[in-house]
């Protein structure tokens, strides 16, 4: 219990820490002292931009890395997330198709459309991977690369023909520069959707051991299947109509997570889904600081970022195999039972 | 469990032929036969896994393919040999998932002492904590049986249990699937290749030969010079050791 705690509670105080200090980072000069002073125009900035940036942050990161969490136990893959397995590319192609048909959509109208694409070309993808059996697990991501990368030329074609490549740039690089009241609500939608996942998390479990393991214990394998990409789906989707693509974190946040914690999602998710919150969040302070004034989109910072974390985990996966971290040696054992029963608790 | 007349196709081609037979409650059965004889889909085909193209599988009264999946699955357990993990769970965390068709995701406190127990019989305590993908084949083998046992059903399917594990790992298998017999009083169907397991730890035999029954019967039965020859197609020669007709083929 105290192990299983532990990490939780570093985690949810770091991201405290770092949340209240990201609140008073920006060109506008505002300390908690002026807020508290009652300075009307600096609670304005505040409840505005500051707070929603922050709040939208925290979905994006929660919501990343927990879709990628969900796809990579449904596929049993540890490469598959929402880069690749060609979701972020639908959500794409699903609000250019918006801005193409409907050009006086609002950001409604655009989500819809990112939703229902994002869930089918998810399911497209994994309908795919499952008709051919792959021998070898990198097979997967690199077919999802390639689907995604087609989505995206067709993408990128339309937006050429029709003039709309600017304003279809706004959702190829993810930022968090527009973020304001008002206009980035619909990433809240992240929330009950993890919710959602954490109540399904033994079925994703059971799923992911395969087809037959499932049935044995009376799990219907492709309702579950399909229900769980359908939330990782809503999850991006949700994210990348507001803020973008943002790459990665659905793929190395569950993995480092998983490295220390193993793949039972009741015990790693709420992990992940911090740590997801804390990877992005210390990206944007950092993409707002290196060239301050100005800043820097999140999708750089990221990309940056989680290349590298990504190319680590593989020399690591080379080096020792699927061994997982044990943090304190022996005392690692007596971690499992607790996960087990704290999750059912929580 | 009453089979018959049981068939199956693939691309216009059968694989299984008007199969019947009737498996008895509290005895371990093995199905045996050469490769593509059909005895893996029948094992399918009666666990629910292949769905049947005609023919009856009668399951204490009513058709396998009109039960619930989640109350058949707290009557009749199956591993397959597909149940290659990859994931990171650990021993006791598989275990538990035996008691998800009664208790979903809220164990019980009496679901956590069937996991106890079941962990317990298979010596697994030890191991409890450790993540599946670290153990030796043999090891996993013996969780997958306990989650199996954590399952709790009459019934327990098991394809080619044997498979991958050395002679000293493939033996304690065997001894397992006796005591399941035994002690618990389960009905254990297998799926074998090695006839003299087969002979050794079964109560009857099913032997298989192009997708139909060659001969279902006793050991005694079933493990003969003659019968084998025909199956097979190679010669044998059957030792008694130990009251078991054991075989040597050449």
């Amino acid at each position: 219990m105290i192990r299983l705690s532990r990490s939780t509670l570093i985690l949810s105080l770091a991201l405290l820490l770092l949340s209240v200090g990201s609140l008073f980072v920006g060109v506008i000069d505002l300390t908690p002292g002026a807020l508290l002073a009652g300075d009307l125009e600096l609670l304005e900035i505040f409840l505005i931009s500051r707070l929603p940036r922050l709040l939208a942050i925290l979905c994006t990161g929660v919501g990343m890395s927990v879709a990628g969490l969900i796809m990579q136990q449904l596929c049993s893959n540890k490469f598959v997330s929402p880069t690749t397995g060609a979701t972020i590319s639908s959500a794409q192609f699903g609000i250019l198709l918006a801005l193409l048909f409907l050009p006086t959509s609002t950001l409604w109208s655009r989500a819809i459309f990112a939703f229902v694409f994002a869930v089918l070309g998810t399911w497209i993808f994994v309908w795919f991977i499952q008709r051919i059996q792959f021998k070898d697990a990198v097979m997967v991501p690199l077919v999802g690369i390639m689907f995604g990368n087609v989505i995206g030329g067709i993408t990128s074609y339309l937006a050429y023909k029709y003039e709309m490549t600017q304003a279809l740039s706004s959702w190829l690089v993810g930022h968090f520069s527009l973020v304001l009241k008002g206009r980035y609500e619909i990433v809240w939608l992240a929330v009950p959707l993890v919710v959602l996942a954490f109540l399904f998390a033994n079925h994703f479990n059971i799923v992911g051991m395969g087809r037959d393991f499932s049935k044995n214990l009376g799990v219907p394998y492709n309702v579950v299947l399909f229900l769980g990409l359908t939330i990782a789906a809503m999850i991006t989707a949700a994210i990348v109509v507001v803020v973008g693509s943002i790459s990665y974190i659905g793929l190395i946040v569950p993995n480092v997570v998983a490295m220390f914690k193993g793949d039972k999602i009741r015990g790693t998710l709420v992990d992940t889904a911090l740590f997801g919150a804390l990877f992005v969040l210390a990206c944007d302070m950092i993409g707002r600081v290196v060239i301050y004034p100005y800043e820097l989109p999140i999708e750089l910072i990221v990309g940056i970022l989680g290349s590298l974390i990504f190319i680590g985990l593989l020399f690591y996966r080379l080096k020792h195999g699927r061994k997982a971290i044990r943090l304190g040696g022996g005392s690692g054992c007596c971690q499992a039972p607790t996960q087990l029963e704290g999750g059912s608790a929580l | 469990m009453k089979i018959s007349e049981l068939t199956k196709r693939y691309d216009g081609k059968t694989v299984v032929d008007a199969v019947s037979f009737t498996i008895p409650k509290g005895k371990v059965i093995s199905l045996i036969g050469p490769n593509g004889a059909g005895k893996s889909t029948v094992m399918g085909m009666i666990s629910r896994l292949i769905a049947h193209d005609s023919g009856l599988v009668d399951f204490e009264g009513k058709d396998i393919g009109k039960w619930k999946s989640k109350e058949l699955s707290k009557r009749l357990a199956i591993l397959t040999q597909s149940n290659s993990i990859q994931m990171k769970l650990t021993v006791r965390e598989l275990v538990a998932f035996g008691r998800f068709p009664y208790s979903g995701s809220r164990l019980t406190d009496e679901d956590r002492a069937i996991i106890d127990r079941a962990i317990a019989y298979m010596e697994l305590e030890e191991f409890q904590d450790r993540f599946i993908d670290e153990l030796s084949g043999g090891q996993r083998q013996r969780a997958l049986i306990a989650m199996v046992i954590a399952q709790d059903t009459e019934y327990i399917l098991l394809d080619e249990p044997t498979n991958n594990l050395d002679i000293y790992h493939a033996t304690n298998m065997m001894k397992i699937v006796r005591r399941l017999c035994d002690e618990l009083g389960k009905t254990v169907i297998l799926v074998l290749h090695e006839i003299n397991y087969a002979a050794f730890y079964s109560d009857y035999i099913c032997a298989f030969k192009d997708g139909r029954i060659a001969k279902f019967g006793t050991v005694e039965e079933v493990i003969t010079k003659e019968n084998l020859s025909e199956i097979y197609r190679v010669d044998f020669e059957i030792l008694n050791i130990q009251g078991k007709p054991l075989s040597i083929y050449y």
